[in-house]
């Protein structure tokens, strides 16, 4: 039955996808059933949620259908941050059996907390990803993802192991090590963030071990947006099939979202978490289809409830049926994130542009970072890209023109100039987790 | 133009593949003691460097080595991380009084061979000095150079020139 897969109420896990395949009707009927229970639970529970309710003149009645959802106020990272640390919790300590945290880049962490059954969720979700990314009972799935307060090590974990898959709790690092139980272990399917993979194949290299040779078939990466030049780049020199995953600890950590064997959008797991699409500068809700900031709504969250959360991710939402089957909605890959965004003589720019542009220009990806200075009061920029044996030339002359091609794509991509410097393999540090791309120096 | 009528029949019997040096190129940012490590890491292998080349612009480097096991000395590099691009060379030994080099490129470029960069050996040999040239054709460049008269050092004679 399938009221039974899709009732959390009853706990544990279960055969992984079946959610994703809900008629439309039966999908929305579960949403709004869990979006009236979750709205009344923050109302209760959370001071914060209440008081905004309560300025806006609405109760938890107002939500009579989805659409309704659009009069709630929103939920902000700073609500996080102003409430530190438990401010947001709508369950008594005493039902919470874990907390996270992930460290922000200025100023306090953000907690959230999770109940019994909120971790046997994260684990279906979880289940639920790497089961779309075709892993099974069988595979044997090292998960370098960092463990600990970061969500993504214990996400991974408790996902792989309620879908059947042999996990090695490897986390991040140590990537020598990384490499040999790969090939000791018959490894088939390993998680980390993309930079930490392509760091470990060109790693893998230097041993002279080579992924393509090995049992490896499936890499799911996810903790950072990544462009689908760095896609290709890691699927043919690991000889893998390479799956971007989406989430963040504010709504549950890794699990939110994945990508199927399309390779085309990633499916949202929408019978637990809402997704709209807003006017970043207004507010206003965005029809399916059109880009703008990504808001989600924890639908079956009990210990920390997120009511339209603004993610800071933009993307569009995909309504066309999928090739794998799946009728849950996709969202477009996340190729921007607002809080990587910088401002640079006016220009707003993404690393992502950078790393656009850099995938016109053969063999300079996947190593690069952006230097931020300033000037006598003038914004400079300034990209640094490794030298690959593909780009290498003996003569000044051919460097000089890859290094003139690769400032021209950047510049035509941005409308602005770079200064391009080319530099020694290895001098750019290694991430184990999320890539650091940008280096501001502006306000040093 | 004098070439030792031996010396020539040796390299002919050699063939025009021997002829050629295997030069080494690789990557350095162009900043104070980038030039230490990878002549460290060569050394510690007890591999001699015949001669080295650095070009550079403002921002980076490429040092250019022939060294006798080229390719130990690449595998070496490589594992340590480096960009490392092999290029085959041409030595030519010229006279060294004025206008020997002069008379030397004279004839290399009656032949329209087009030279991509060239520097100087370290050692010399007897009255004249070697040249290692980086031509665009370095097949067709050993080729002329030999139906000229001029003398191709190949890298056993090289090698010979080490004290």
């Amino acid at each position: 039955m399938l009221t039974e897969l899709w009732n959390d109420a009853e706990g544990g896990f279960h055969p992984a996808s079946a959610p994703d395949f809900l008629p439309e009707r039966a999908l929305k009927e579960v949403q709004l059933r869990r979006l009236r229970a979750v709205v009344a639970r923050a109302y209760q529970n959370v001071e914060l949620f209440r008081d905004r309710m309560e300025e806006r003149g609405l109760t938890p009645d107002a939500i009579q259908s989805l659409e309704d959802i659009q009069q709630l106020p929103f939920t902000v990272k700073a609500d996080l941050r102003d409430t530190y640390p438990f401010g947001l919790f709508a369950s008594p300590m005493s039902d919470v059996v874990r907390l996270h945290a992930s460290s922000g880049t200025t100023g306090k962490p953000i907690v959230v907390a999770y109940t019994r059954e909120d971790v046997d969720v994260w684990g279906e979700v979880m289940a639920r990803t790497l089961a779309s990314c075709g892993l099974h009972r069988g595979d044997i799935l090292q998960n370098a993802f960092g463990y600990g307060l970061f969500t993504g090590g214990l996400g991974a974990h408790y996902g792989g192991e309620a879908l059947g898959a042999t996990v090695i709790p490897i986390s991040g690092g140590n990537t020598d090590r990384q490499i040999m139980l790969i090939r000791d272990f018959n490894v088939s399917a390993l998680c980390c963030t993309p930079s930490y993979f392509t760091h470990m194949v060109e790693r893998a290299r230097e041993l002279g071990v080579d992924l393509r040779e090995l049992p490896l078939r499936v890499g799911i990466f996810g903790a950072e947006p990544w462009t689908d030049g760095m896609r290709h780049h890691i699927e043919s020199e690991a000889g893998i099939k390479a799956y971007d995953i989406y989430g963040l600890s504010e709504i549950i950590g890794p699990g939110v979202a994945s990508e199927c064997d399309a390779q085309d959008g990633l499916h949202i797991f929408e019978d637990h978490f809402y997704p709209e699409i807003i006017d970043p500068e207004t507010g206003e809700a965005l029809p399916d289809g059109e880009e703008g900031e990504l808001v989600l709504t924890t639908l079956s969250k009990k210990a920390m409830p997120m009511i339209r959360y603004r993610t800071r991710d933009i993307t569009a939402l995909i309504t066309e049926p999928c090739a794998c089957g799946r009728t849950i909605r996709r969202m477009r890959r996340i190729g921007r994130r607002s809080d990587d965004m910088f401002i640079i003589r006016g220009v707003n720019v993404f690393p992502s542009q950078v790393e656009a542009a850099l995938l016109q220009v053969e063999g300079t990806l996947p190593h690069y970072q952006i230097i931020l200075t300033r000037d006598q009061g003038l914004d400079r920029m300034a990209v640094e890209v490794e030298v690959t044996p593909e780009v290498f030339s003996d003569k000044i002359k051919g460097l000089e023109e890859v290094r003139a091609r690769i400032a021209q794509a950047i510049e035509h991509i941005l409308g602005i100039r770079v200064e391009l410097r080319l530099v020694e393999p290895h001098s750019i540090p290694r991430s184990e987790g999320k890539a650091k791309r940008v280096i501001d120096r502006r306000n040093d | 133009m004098q070439t030792t009528a031996a010396g020539r029949s040796i390299s002919l019997k050699r063939g025009l593949k021997t002829m050629k040096l295997q030069q080494l190129s690789l990557f350095l940012e162009n900043r104070p003691g980038r030039l230490d490590a990878p002549l460290e890491a060569i050394a510690a292998e007890g591999i001699n460097i015949l001669t080295l080349s650095l070009a550079d612009s403002a921002q980076f480097g490429i040092l250019r080595l022939i060294v006798r096991e080229w390719d130990k000395a690449k595998e070496v590099l490589e594992k340590a991380g480096w960009v490392v691009s092999l290029t085959e060379v041409v030595a030519v030994d010229v006279p060294d009084r004025p206008g020997g080099l002069a008379e030397a490129l004279k004839i290399l470029e009656g032949a329209d061979l087009n030279i991509e960069y060239m520097y100087a050996f370290s050692l010399r040999r007897g009255d004249k000095a070697i040249l290692i040239f980086r031509f665009e054709d370095p097949d067709r460049a050993v080729q002329v150079l030999l139906d000229k008269g001029l003398h191709v050092v190949d890298g056993e004679e090289l090698i010979s020139l080490v004290p």
